[in-house]
Formats: structure tokens, C-alpha cells, sequence
């Protein structure tokens, strides 16, 4: 069977596809009538392993609602937009190297590490600020308690490490 | 804007243009988005975990249903093996044995000795026993066996005058606290009479079932509540849940608690508890206007039935009543059964006013295994095994035709520690933190008072003051979902490769992600991600096929060495004569060692069924039965399972069992001995071990 990959066309990826989609949506319909809770869509996009940023996720967000949002997202909104996203492979996680560039920007004097405070200002005031909850989510995994910072390098190793 | 073209990061030939503003923005933006990520990604496979733990816990659930089925068979057959014990009989018909009915002279002679320095209780018992008890528990003493009777005695006195429904009514100053099940969590419940004080005149709470199980303190749980209750008789209300069952308890954990915890006396309070459990009421209605019962409803639920029938009656949720005299299909069964027992020592349920009627126990099992479900009418319940998944409609329905508002229930396990549904007319309730493992799941308890929208109030018991980083908890809940998952496929490897194997004609060790998915599903009967789940069970080629046999690599069960007959070991007939090695050898090989693994993997999947089998035939608890008992017990559970293990296997399996061959199994031993290995525990002993 498995010899017989060559022969399968795009019908087959997409079919693929719509299983994986639709496994990683009944993980999340509580109440098994194909519908999520639409502030469980960015768990399910993200868990597909696509990265959107907030901004591109909101408007994912008002692609599948319904016209009159309900607060709810139905799965025949949801799949086909999902599988678009998948085939065209958008929103591509961010490679290594590109955060660890991320990190030595805001450490121009090249020390290799970041303060706490740094991070904090950088990550709740810049771009798509972190919530409170989000920002103490990473400083728990993020920060060296004995200097009170964050050795990017380090960190990125471990994160990574910790996805594969 | 497209926050990871290298250009935009200041790297390319654009950097000129980017100022150190637009630098730093975008390069946070790159972090934010990137963590983003990977924090919902944790929390994705964290409620992956979680429906791994739960699909498990249901599976498990059926085949205690299943078990009953059995239970039933074996009794129409069961008569002619043991027509001299009748004390099996009884049990298993559920009656109460006359000479157990009044035992409460037997507690007088339990001496507590000057040397216990545990928590002594006080009768007629007071709030400062309450208080004594929480102390002695948070210091993990162990209450004396006799407190431990008296309470119970005491409380099956007081609950056999409490109706089926408790009738309860708040007021803005006098609030009602509902909490769910705590399945033996006492950190939670000391963390919730913390939060929320400790149960008196002037706060309420009801405890809406399921205190036992699963839990190392169910005993703890039980005193605590069954005190409070004695003190507080018209304040603190329980309501009966599926685990107040003594053949639940004999699965699911708290049957050895009690034995472990009181090795003189633990018979006597296992007995004495079945009876407490049957005097449990149904449910609690507030104001008029609000139930609360442990599991559910159904199209059919009939609350004015509830509140006549004669609950006690319902020995275990799991045996349904046996066949009455007025069936006409089962006259010929009935004969069986009275002509095997003998008349006058034992009173069976076989007679109309030791059992509910079938209608009844249907409607009782309802209220206590239903799920509420999203889609609209009223199904079996199949994942649980019994009772049903009530839709919306239902809830309206019934709710409307008594003229209440609201349901609230529990039996289900909810990551926020509650969950409406219903259009906000049911909640669930569930108070057990961390119930599948440290970080799954918070607790909650629910406070209200007529008028007034429900309060909910979370918390989450945690073994250290601080908390571990999001990634390590995560970590160690997958950690754990996948291996009993992963027990759970080797348990049924024979079947799982056959599965494959039909779908593989290449014989290539390969199928595609679909194939993979598909067989997994079908033969194991969960319901689960497959496809998202595949990187954790199996490995996969550079093709992106699954080489099936790679689940089986790092895992086996571990057989106990000396009991069992090692037919590899045997040489076939052929080699002795000194004749050439024919296929045939080979082949008679392979099949003994498939015999032997098909045996095996039986005996481990089945060994909660076995032990509680084991355990009600061992009805005076001495671990021991005899090998005869063995034989015909293990022939029925053949038949009726289907499983498809010769005679001849069991027969020597018996004879090896018996250690000192003097008759008798110690059958619980034995199934101690089956545990799964997970090879890599060996490596993971030496490293750091986040878990």
C-alpha cells in the first residue's frame, strides 16, 4: 500500500487534510455538535502548526464567524478556509535563526543575554503586547533566577528541543 | 506585513530604511508571534492529554458494564459449581445477609488501645470533632477502625430518614456552596472548607457524589463529610454518585484502601459501607427551582417516581434486578436459581421486595451516569456504558415539565472545574484538581442563593508553593496520557498487528498515515486524534508512511517469570528424532509464542475484571481461592468474553499458580506480577526526570 504514494494525487492530500483538521476540532467541541468556542480557534490553528500573528488570526477569525457572530465557530466555516491554509502552507512557523536575530536586536551590545525588566518592557510594550498572564507564563520558563535574565540562546535551544 | 522576510528583520539590504524603532517593533512582534505559538501549541497537547485520560477513563467504564453483563451469565451458570456456597449467591444477588443486618454490637467490642494517639471522636459528635478530624488528616493520621464504625452506623441510622430529595431553600444571607466530585482529593476539600470555610449552621453546602475513588483519601473524604453530616444534618447534604458503589469501589480503588488502612477490621467497614451507600439520597432541589444530582437526566426521567422509590434497594448501580415472577421469558432461569439455593438460609432477591423494578433502576442509573451533549435528543450512553447523552431539548423538556430552572450535576471532569452548557440551564460541577494528573484540570465550587446569578470559585492544589513553568506541566501530563495509552496498545498487540498486517499485502512493515489511523481506531475503540498523536506512538519513514511495528519496540509486559509455562523453551517433536528441521517446527513455534503472548496480553488487559471477579468470589478477603474456583471461573469469563484460549493453557496455568500446591491461588499476587515495562524508564531513571 504504502508503495502506492506515487500514485496519490492532490485528492489524496486534501483528504489527508480534512482528517487532520478534523481531528484537531473534535479535540476542542466540548459538546459534539461540530462547533468551538471561537477563542479556542487560535489553539486549533496553532496546533496544526501554522504561527498567524494576533492580527492575522483575527481576521481568520472574522473569515469563519458567522455573519451575526455567535461566538461560535461551525466546522463547514472552518474547514475549508483551514485547508486553503494548509495547501498554500501559510503562516509558517518562524525558523530558529530568525528569533535568535529577533533576540539580538534588542540586545545591541551583543551581552548575549536580556534583563527581565528588558523583556518585560520589550514584550508589553511593543508589537502585539503580552497580556500579564502571558508575559509570566514565559518569564517562568524564560528567566535565570539567579542573574534575573534571559539567555536567548539558551532558551531557543530549549524550546526547541522541547517541540521536536 | 509579514513578520519573516529576513529583509524585514534589518538583515538585508532594507536595513538602511528601518529605523531602531521599526527594528525593535518588528523584532518583538517576531518573538511575541513565535511564542504565541508555542504556548497554544502547549496547550493544545495538554487538552490532547486530556482526552486521552478521559476517552480511557470511559472505555473503562464500559467494560465495568461489561462486567456486570458477566456477572449475570455467570450467575444463571454459576449454581451448579457452587451449590455450597450460597453466601456467593447472596452477594452476588446483592441482598443483605440477615446476621449482618444489625451489627452494630459487634463495634462495641473494638477496643481503641491507650497507645493510639490518632483523632478520638466524641459522641453524640459536635463541631469540634469536625474541626479534630481536619487537623488529624492534615497531619495524615489515620481515624481508629471503631470511630471509623460508629460514624457509620451512626450515619446510616440518620440518612435512612432523610427522604430521596432533600428539599433546601437559601435566602441573599443564607447561601448554598455545591461542590462536585472529589474522588479521594483531600487537599481540595481542606483547600475548599479554606477558601470557603468549614460547613455549619450558617454555611451550606451539598457534596453532589462521587467522594470515593481513585484518590489515596476516600476514607479521609467520607468521615470528614459523614461527620460534618451528623453535626449538621439539615446543612450539609450529599447526594449519592456512581462511585457510592461497592462494586465501583472494588475497581477503582477505594476496596483496597480500606483494606490496606485497616487490616483487622476493614471487612466489617466494606461491609457496613455498602449499606451507607444504598441510604445516600438521589438529589437536592433548591428553591423549587434548581436539581442538583450527580450525573443526568433522560427523556423518561420521573421525578415523582424518584421520590417514592425505595433507594436503598439499589445494591450496585451495575446489577440490574434479576428476572421476577412475572416475566414469562425468564420462569425457566428462575427455576434454576431456586433449585440450587438452599431454601431458608439465604434470602435471594429473586423475590419482589428485595429489588426495584426494572423501570425503577433504570430511571436511578440514569440520574447518576447521564452526560449532557449538544446534540439534541436522548442517546445510550455507549462511551460510559450506561445511561444516556441528553441534548438540549431534553434539558428543557424535563426541566419544564417539574417547573425548575436549572440543572446542575457532575460526573464529568471539566479543565476549568466547571462548564455551562444548555443555554446556561446546566452546569457542571467538579471538584477534583489535577484529577488525570498534577496540572490536567482545576477544581471549582459553585455558591448561590435564590435570585442570584451562581458564583463560581476556582482553585488548584499544587505540591509546590511555586508553580512549575507551563512547558514542564505540560510535559508531564502528556508524559503520562501517552504511556497508559501506549499500555493500552500493548495490551492488545496480537490484535493491533493482525490489523495491520490485513492491510499491508506487501508485507512492506508499512502503511500510510490513513491505514494507520483507521486500524488504531477500529481495534482499540477509542475515539481519539490519531493522526496528530502518531509522532508520540510511532516512527515514520522519509515517505511519511508509519512503520507500524515501531509502537511495539520500547514496551512489553512483563511476565511474571516463574508462573508461567515457557512453551518456547519445548522442542517441537521433530528435532528429538534428529530429522531435518522442517517449516512445520517453525510454524509450531511461532504459534506457541503467539499462543503465549495472546495469553498474556488477555491476562493484562483483563486484570481489573480478573481481580474484581477474583474478589467477590473471595468473599472473605483472604487473597486466597482455590485452583477448582480458578478453572471454572476463568472457563466462564472464556466463554462469554470470547476469548480464544484453550482449555489446556488455563489448565496449566492453574496448576502453576498454585505455588505450594496445596489448592489455592493467591490470586492477586499473581496479578501484581503483570505490569507493563516501559524500556525507557530505565534510561529516564539516570537523567534528570522533570516529571
Amino acid at each position: 500500500m504504502a508503495d502506492d504514494k506515487e500514485r496519490e494525487g492532490p485528492d489524496i492530500t486534501v483528504a489527508e487534510f480534512h482528517k487532520k483538521i478534523k481531528d484537531a476540532f473534535e479535540v476542542f467541541d466540548h459538546e459534539a455538535n461540530n462547533t468551538v468556542d471561537v477563542r479556542e480557534i487560535g489553539t486549533i490553528i496553532r496546533s496544526l502548526g501554522c504561527c498567524p500573528s494576533e492580527g492575522e488570526l483575527h481576521d481568520l477569525i472574522a473569515e469563519v464567524e458567522e455573519e451575526e457572530p455567535t461566538g461560535y465557530i461551525r466546522f463547514e466555516k472552518f474547514l475549508p478556509v483551514m485547508t486553503e491554509i494548509l495547501l498554500e502552507r501559510r503562516y509558517r512557523p518562524i525558523p530558529e535563526d530568525i528569533l535568535l536575530r529577533a533576540f539580538e536586536v534588542l540586545d545591541p551590545s551583543k551581552r548575549g543575554f536580556l534583563l527581565k525588566e528588558e523583556l518585560i518592557k520589550y514584550m508589553t510594550e511593543e508589537g502585539e503586547p503580552f497580556s500579564q498572564e502571558e508575559m509570566e507564563e514565559m518569564l517562568s520558563a524564560a528567566i535565570d533566577p539567579e542573574s534575573n535574565s534571559v539567555h536567548y540562546k539558551d532558551y531557543i535551544a530549549m524550546m526547541v528541543i522541547d517541540e521536536s | 506585513m509579514s513578520t519573516h522576510n529576513l529583509e524585514d528583520m534589518g538583515c538585508g539590504t532594507s536595513s538602511v530604511k528601518d529605523t531602531r524603532s521599526e527594528q525593535v517593533l518588528k523584532a518583538a512582534l517576531v518573538i511575541q508571534n513565535w511564542y504565541r505559538g508555542y504556548s497554544t501549541r502547549l496547550k493544545a497537547r495538554q487538552r490532547y492529554a486530556l482526552t486521552i485520560f478521559q476517552s480511557i477513563e470511559y472505555a473503562d467504564e464500559q467494560g465495568q458494564l461489561q462486567l456486570s453483563n458477566f456477572f449475570s451469565f455467570m450467575l444463571e451458570n454459576y449454581a451448579h459449581i457452587h451449590e455450597k456456597d450460597p453466601e456467593i449467591v447472596a452477594r452476588l444477588f446483592g441482598s443483605t445477609l440477615q446476621d449482618y443486618k444489625d451489627r452494630q454490637d459487634y463495634v462495641a467490642f473494638v477496643d481503641v488501645p491507650n497507645s493510639y494517639n490518632g483523632p478520638r471522636l466524641q459522641f453524640p459528635l459536635t463541631f469540634t470533632d469536625i474541626d479534630l478530624l481536619v487537623d488529624a488528616f492534615k497531619q495524615q493520621q489515620i481515624l481508629h477502625a471503631r470511630y471509623v464504625l460508629e460514624v457509620l452506623f451512626e450515619t446510616k441510622k440518620v440518612l435512612k430518614q432523610m427522604p430521596n430529595f432533600t428539599h433546601v431553600k437559601t435566602s441573599p444571607s443564607k447561601e448554598i456552596t455545591i461542590c462536585g466530585d472529589l474522588h479521594g482529593k483531600l487537599d481540595d476539600l481542606l483547600l475548599i472548607f479554606y477558601k470557603n470555610g468549614l460547613p455549619s449552621g450558617s454555611n451550606s453546602y451539598i457534596f453532589n457524589g462521587d467522594f470515593v475513588d481513585r484518590g489515596r483519601n476516600s476514607i479521609e473524604i467520607l468521615m470528614i463529610l459523614f461527620v460534618s453530616f451528623l453535626v449538621y444534618p439539615n446543612d450539609l447534604h450529599l447526594n449519592r454518585g456512581n462511585h457510592e458503589d461497592f462494586m465501583m469501589n472494588l475497581r477503582y480503588g477505594f476496596t483496597k484502601e480500606i483494606l490496606c488502612k485497616y487490616k483487622i477490621h476493614g471487612k466489617q467497614i466494606l461491609q457496613i459501607l455498602e449499606d451507607v451507600y444504598t441510604w445516600l439520597p438521589i438529589g437536592t432541589i433548591i428553591d423549587n427551582e434548581i436539581l442538583v444530582i450527580h450525573g443526568g437526566i433522560s427523556e423518561s426521567t420521573d421525578l415523582n417516581l424518584l421520590h417514592r422509590v425505595e433507594r436503598h434497594k439499589m445494591k450496585s448501580v451495575l446489577m440490574p434486578p434479576t428476572p421476577l415472577d412475572g416475566d414469562p421469558d425468564t420462569n425457566v432461569k428462575k427455576k434454576k436459581f431456586n433449585a440450587t439455593i438452599v431454601p431458608g438460609e439465604v434470602k435471594t432477591s429473586a423475590s419482589h421486595s428485595e429489588q426495584l423494578t426494572k423501570h425503577e433502576w433504570e430511571q436511578v442509573i440514569d440520574i447518576l451516569w447521564s452526560d449532557p451533549r449538544g446534540k439534541r435528543g436522548c442517546y445510550p450512553n455507549t462511551s460510559r456504558g450506561g445511561g444516556c447523552y441528553f441534548g438540549p431539548d431534553i434539558t428543557s423538556k424535563v426541566l419544564n415539565r417539574y417547573q425548575l430552572k436549572m440543572l446542575i450535576r457532575s460526573h464529568e471532569c471539566k479543565p476549568e472545574g466547571y462548564e455551562i452548557c444548555h443555554d446556561g440551564k446546566v452546569i457542571t460541577i467538579f471538584s477534583a484538581s489535577n484529577y488525570y494528573e498534577e496540572g490536567s484540570n482545576r477544581g471549582a465550587y459553585i455558591k448561590l442563593s435564590s435570585g442570584m446569578a451562581p458564583r463560581f470559585f476556582q482553585y488548584q492544589v499544587t505540591r509546590t508553593t511555586c508553580l512549575r513553568p507551563l512547558y514542564q506541566r505540560v510535559n508531564a501530563i502528556e508524559s503520562s496520557a501517552i504511556r497508559i495509552l501506549r499500555e493500552r496498545i500493548i495490551a492488545r498487540k496480537t490484535d493491533l498487528i493482525h490489523a495491520f498486517q490485513l492491510q499491508d499485502r506487501s508485507k512492506s512493515g508499512k502503511l500510510s498515515m490513513s491505514q494507520w489511523a483507521f486500524s488504531m481506531e477500529n481495534t482499540l475503540g477509542l475515539n481519539l486524534p490519531w493522526r496528530s498523536l502518531s509522532s508520540r506512538l510511532v516512527t515514520t519513514d522519509t515517505n511519511g508512511d508509519i512503520n507500524y511495528m515501531s509502537s511495539f519496540q520500547d514496551i512489553h509486559i512483563q511476565k511474571p517469570v516463574k508462573e508461567l509455562p515457557h512453551w518456547a523453551e519445548r522442542e517441537p517433536m521433530g528435532r528429538k528424532t534428529g530429522a531435518i528441521v522442517c517449516r512445520g517446527d517453525e510454524k509450531v513455534r511461532a504459534e506457541r509464542r503467539e499462543a503465549q503472548s495472546t495469553l498474556i496480553e488477555t491476562l493484562y488487559r483483563y486484570r481489573s475484571d480478573l481481580q474484581i471477579i477474583f474478589n467477590v468470589i473471595d468473599s472473605d478477603h483472604s487473597g486466597l481461592i482455590s485452583v477448582e474456583e480458578f478453572r471454572s471461573m476463568w472457563k466462564l469469563f472464556n466463554s462469554h468474553y470470547n476469548i480464544h484460549i484453550d482449555d489446556f493453557q488455563i489448565d496449566e496455568l492453574a496448576e502453576r499458580m498454585d505455588l505450594n500446591k496445596d489448592g489455592s491461588i493467591d490470586f492477586n499476587e499473581f496479578l501484581k506480577a503483570f505490569h507493563v515495562v516501559h524500556k525507557l524508564d530505565k534510561l529516564n531513571k539516570s537523567g534528570s526526570g522533570l516529571a
